[in-house]
């Protein structure tokens, strides 16, 4: 095309509607179907799983949200052990993985040696992408039976006087499943977390140090201040992980669907019920309140996921909109 | 000549040089800063004047990759030597960079004394502290009623003077200055450089700026930098009027940079 001169010369270059600018358009008509077509998907997938829970809401209403029994075979639906196990799995797994998660992402970003930052951070992505039921197998086979031989007598006989402390020591149960999912969750948590912390403007920590704070008074006192809706809202992607979490927790959690105040004994998930009974649920009710557990799956993880992005976001766009007017400076990037 | 001899020596850089990873950034500089003078360093984009000064209190470490060689003294003191701690030489070496960077979830007041809050220090008369130095800083009159309001509200030349408090809160000896008025419009640059000229009483400044005028203007001793290295350092007027390397000639005339 450079070849031939008429397209050089500006007086014989066509502006009216050239084929190259018709491809663009249509790959613009492409692209905009393709994106339709993942708002369709899961627009179809909320309105089929409701329609597939539709029995199950009519027959059992409110009540199958706060009944306590699950017992299919006599038609007695109750979905609250469930919310209960998924709630406390995740809700322990985040008190174990944040603290955790968040020293990790601190490492990467302020405190940790340089060179070795890069190297820790992709160790950390490497364990996102381990599939869930690998760590099932782990906590199956050695984390289960350390916990019944090791440490669920200790927290017994330490903390035996809280009653989430006592009860049978099986190894499987909530804490299992609550440990393995703060595995799981913690390089979500720890690899948001550093993104918030990375977006906190260098001239912030640089005018800290410069008044003789150390790097952490910088990052108590300021970094972490700064980023602590960012954080949060790691903290709420962690969480809608945990939730949705199905492999893993189904292998280790115990099945049982009780509610009994303790972590150490059997319970069930949301997820892990879901997956365990719906091959075999054979009358209309069993399966559509199956379905009406994942409804409820689908509003809190994507209620959560909303949430998260929003608050992760906010933090992101300050920090660009600063960035900007920011001239760079010279001596850094003199050659 | 006989001024500069005479005058004592607050700082001292001794050979001193500057990498950025494997970029050599300072070359082998040797440069007295005078007690309770204003020396600026001048110079073309580029040329390591904001690295020196980043090297006079020990945040030139601070970015990644970054390390120096050779030698910077505080009252005849080496700072880098391994028994001397970065935190207390920057308490006693306080800065004030380009980019007015006031804590913006602080209010004016905690601006102030963030220096001894950062630290955990829990000054006896925090008001009567943060009145001091908002004084000194010339932004007094324009805050007084507004020490609550958060330090990002204010204006950018009220902010760099914030930002100027809040070092001077500090009590240090000498303050640097990373070309603080090149955000400014000319009234508020006007204002910084009048209270530069007050605040030579007390610190000994160091002030880096791209302006030949304001060097001119604000300073006893100029140094002009050139690709990393000291072409040249005298009294400001030597400097301005008759600069004995051709190079500082062009530099101050405009032929290049």
């Amino acid at each position: 095309m450079v070849n031939d001169p008429a397209a050089i010369s500006p007086s014989v270059r066509p502006i009216d509607e050239a084929p190259r600018a018709s491809v663009d358009r249509s790959l613009v008509a492409l692209g905009g179907a393709a994106a339709c077509i993942v708002g369709l998907v899961l627009l179809a997938l909320a309105v089929s799983v409701l329609g597939m829970a539709l029995p199950s809401i009519r027959e059992l209403g409110f009540g199958f949200v706060v009944g306590r029994h699950w017992d299919p075979a006599h038609g007695d639906l109750g979905a609250l052990p469930f919310l209960y196990g998924t709630i406390v799995t995740s809700v322990v797994a985040l008190l174990v993985a944040v603290p955790v998660a968040l020293g990790v992402a601190i490492f990467l970003t302020d405190l940790g040696p340089p060179p070795l930052r890069r190297p820790v951070a992709a160790l950390v992505e490497l364990l996102a992408a381990v599939p869930g039921v690998v760590y099932g197998l782990w906590a199956a086979i050695v984390l289960a039976p350390l916990l019944r031989t090791t440490l669920e007598p200790a927290l017994e006989a330490h903390l035996g006087f809280l009653p989430m402390f006592r009860g049978p020591k099986v190894g499987v149960g909530l804490l299992c499943a609550s440990l393995v999912l703060a595995v799981m969750i913690l390089p979500t948590v720890a690899s948001m977390s550093r993104e918030v912390l990375r977006a906190v403007p260098t001239e912030l920590r640089e005018g800290g140090l410069a008044l003789g704070a150390t790097r952490w008074d910088v990052v108590r006192r300021i970094v972490l201040p700064h980023a602590k809706s960012g954080i949060f809202g790691a903290v709420l992607l962690g969480f809608g992980r945990a939730v949705g979490e199905t492999m893993a927790v189904a292998m280790v959690v115990g099945s049982r669907p009780e509610i009994t105040g303790s972590l150490l004994s059997p319970g069930y998930t949301m997820t892990s019920v879901i997956a365990n009974e719906f091959a075999e649920a054979t009358s209309v009710l069993h399966v559509a309140a199956l379905a009406e557990i994942g409804v409820l799956l689908f509003v809190l993880t994507f209620a959560f996921n909303v949430a998260a992005r929003i608050l992760v976001a906010k933090v992101r766009g300050s920090e660009s909109a600063t960035a900007r007017d920011v001239p760079a400076r010279e001596d850094h990037e003199a050659a | 000549m006989t001024a500069r001899e005479s005058s004592p020596e607050k700082m001292r850089a001794e050979g001193l040089s500057a990498w950025f990873g494997g970029k050599r950034a300072l070359k082998d500089i040797t440069l007295p800063l005078v007690e309770r003078k204003v020396t600026a360093v001048i110079g073309p984009s580029g040329c390591g004047k904001s690295t020196f000064i980043r090297c006079l209190n020990r945040m030139h470490e601070v970015v990644p990759g970054a390390r120096t060689g050779g030698k910077v003294l505080l009252d005849g003191r080496s700072i880098y030597t391994r028994d001397v701690d970065p935190v207390r030489v920057r308490r006693r070496v306080g800065m004030v960079f380009q980019k007015p960077n006031p804590f913006p979830a602080m209010s004016v007041r905690d601006n102030v004394l963030a220096g001894l809050r950062l630290s955990g220090i829990v000054p006896p008369d925090p008001n009567r502290l943060a009145e001091d130095a908002l004084r000194q800083a010339a932004l007094w009159d324009d805050v007084k009623d507004a020490l609550d309001r958060p330090g990002g509200a204010l204006s950018g030349g009220q902010q760099q003077r914030l930002c100027i408090a809040r070092c001077l809160a500090l009590e240090p000896e000498v303050v640097l200055m990373d070309e603080p008025c090149s955000s400014l419009d000319p009234a508020a640059t006007a204002k910084i450089e009048e209270l530069i000229h007050e605040l030579r009483e007390r610190y000994t400044i160091v002030i880096v700026t791209h302006s030949m005028q304001q060097a001119a203007r604000v300073s006893d001793f100029t140094a002009f930098f050139n690709v990393g290295e000291l072409v040249e350092y005298d009294l400001a007027d030597v400097i301005f009027t008759k600069p004995s390397d051709p190079r500082t000639e062009d530099y101050i005339t405009g032929r290049f940079g």
